[in-house]
């Protein structure tokens, strides 16, 4: 019998295939601590999953590390989730992980999810219930452990928007027996002796049991009794602990809350410039208003020529009597004319000028006789001539 | 004298600064108006100006409450 020799990669690929072809390694669930863990800096984790006797290689792709809800590291128990495949230029398997949990959380979980129930039905997390933060903040409360990154990373961030930012850090213990009710007590006595004008409550990333105090009922009811507005950054961004639902903010991580609550020196100087342009603006505009307003008075005749209108009516007065003057005059002047010719016409009619040509007026009874039948025999009559009158008797 | 709050001042500056704007108060009253609001800008750049960098730690012994600078860790 003859033996056809396989290269390697024909051989690592049929094992691969083998592998990929067995149901029973598709999409299990292994238990076991973590050893050997490196966070590589394409994101992607590596390490084994170990037990007493056995170890297998397990990856996590970045894209996964995501939704994990822990931070990983050597000697934490777990149950990875995943497949199980051949890697095939090494010539190993590896469990391919795409989610994981600490194992034995289980009672943690069960505990914090009847407290966030208990405490969301009491209304602690209620919207209404939240105070809104200071704008300009005089004391930044910070409550901390007073070692390690969290409260160096505050500092910074809150020197940078503000490089004359007033701190006051309250140190606690962030994880371990009792350090919930010291944070409780914390968030009191900055109450009661008022520290702060606002409080960030913050601890850096880790496991669910480091984050515990954070979860704890004494904890969320300091949060909730305190006058003092409180910020809460606890863990990673992915982390809900029961103090961020109950703050009166929530902010992903410690730095980010240094962002919410101080402000930044420099945009509010800003306001405050505009403020001064805009009073000053408004200002002028007003004088400007009002200038133009007068002016326009001003350029009115009653003071620019205050004489005229007295004038105007010397010229009005004047032409009144003028023509007052005239229309008598003139009506004086009608009147003569009127009487020289009544008076001419009068004289023309006058009976003395015929008498003066030799006509002769006879009287009778003081009656002018103007015809033969009113003269009777012996009538009396009076005859005015020219120059007198005498008395005649009919024949 | 009380302290003046920063905010509560911010917030009547923008009301002043909205009022004056408006234009319809009488010359008198613009005035006052503008007055008040420069007196509470300068009010507010003094609060400014005035604020000290301090990073203290408080300590607390059994609920005396001493004030120290803090300087965090090195490294």
């Amino acid at each position: 019998m003859e033996y056809k020799a396989l290269s390697v990669s024909e051989l690592n690929s049929y094992i691969k295939n083998k592998i990929a072809d067995d149901d029973n390694l598709n999409n299990i669930l292994v238990k076991g601590e973590i050893s050997n863990f490196k966070h590589h800096y394409t994101g992607h984790m590596y390490f084994t999953l170990k037990d007493d006797n056995s170890l297998i290689k397990c990856i996590m792709f970045k894209s996964y590390t995501y939704n994990l809800k822990f931070v990983p590291k050597d000697g934490v128990s777990v149950l990875a989730f995943g497949t199980v495949s051949v890697f095939e230029r090494d010539g190993v398997y590896q469990l391919y992980c795409k989610a994981m949990q600490e194992d034995g959380m289980g009672s943690l979980y069960k505990a914090y999810e009847e407290l966030k129930n208990k405490l969301e039905k009491e209304g602690l997390f209620s919207k209404e219930h939240k105070k809104t933060l200071p704008v300009m903040p005089k004391i930044i409360g910070v409550l901390t452990s007073n070692t390690g990154s969290v409260i160096k990373d505050i500092i910074n961030v809150s020197t940078r928007r503000n490089p004359n930012v007033y701190i006051r850090l309250y140190p606690v213990p962030v994880q371990g027996e009792g350090a919930g009710v010291k944070i409780a007590e914390a968030i009191k006595v900055m109450n009661e002796k008022k520290l702060a004008d606002v409080l960030i409550l913050a601890r850096g990333g880790g496991s669910l049991e480091d984050l515990w105090p954070f979860n704890e009922e004494v904890v969320a009811r300091a949060i909730y009794e305190s006058d003092i507005p409180i910020v809460s950054a606890v863990g990673h961004e992915t982390d809900f602990s029961i103090s961020d639902f109950v703050a009166d903010l929530r902010a992903p991580t410690p730095s980010a809350a240094a962002e919410i609550v101080v402000p930044n020196i420099v945009d509010i100087e800003q306001n405050l410039n505009t403020y001064n342009i805009r009073l000053k603006n408004a200002l002028r505009k007003k004088v400007e208003i009002m200038r133009m307003r007068y002016e326009k008075c001003m350029k009115s005749r009653v003071y620019t020529d205050p004489l005229k209108i007295i004038n105007d009516n010397y010229v009005k007065l004047d032409m009144l009597i003028k023509s007052m003057t005239n229309s008598i005059t003139n009506k004086l002047q009608l009147s003569k004319t009127q009487a020289i010719k009544n008076f001419s016409k009068l004289d023309a009619l006058s009976p003395l000028k015929t008498l003066s040509r030799g006509y002769s007026i006879i009287e009778k009874d003081n009656k002018i006789v103007k015809k033969v039948e009113d003269l009777r025999k012996d009538d009396i009559v009076n005859l005015r001539l020219q120059n007198g009158e005498k008395q005649a008797k009919i024949l | 004298m009380e302290e003046l709050n920063f905010e509560d001042a911010m917030k009547k500056l923008e009301k002043i600064t909205a009022e004056l704007e408006k234009g319809d108060l009488s010359l008198d009253e613009s005035v006052k108006k503008f007055e008040e609001g420069i007196k509470l800008s300068k009010e507010c750049n003094k609060i400014l100006e005035d604020s000290e960098k301090k990073i203290n730690v408080l300590i607390n012994i059994d609920g005396n409450i001493t004030e120290e600078n803090f300087l965090p860790e090195e490294g």
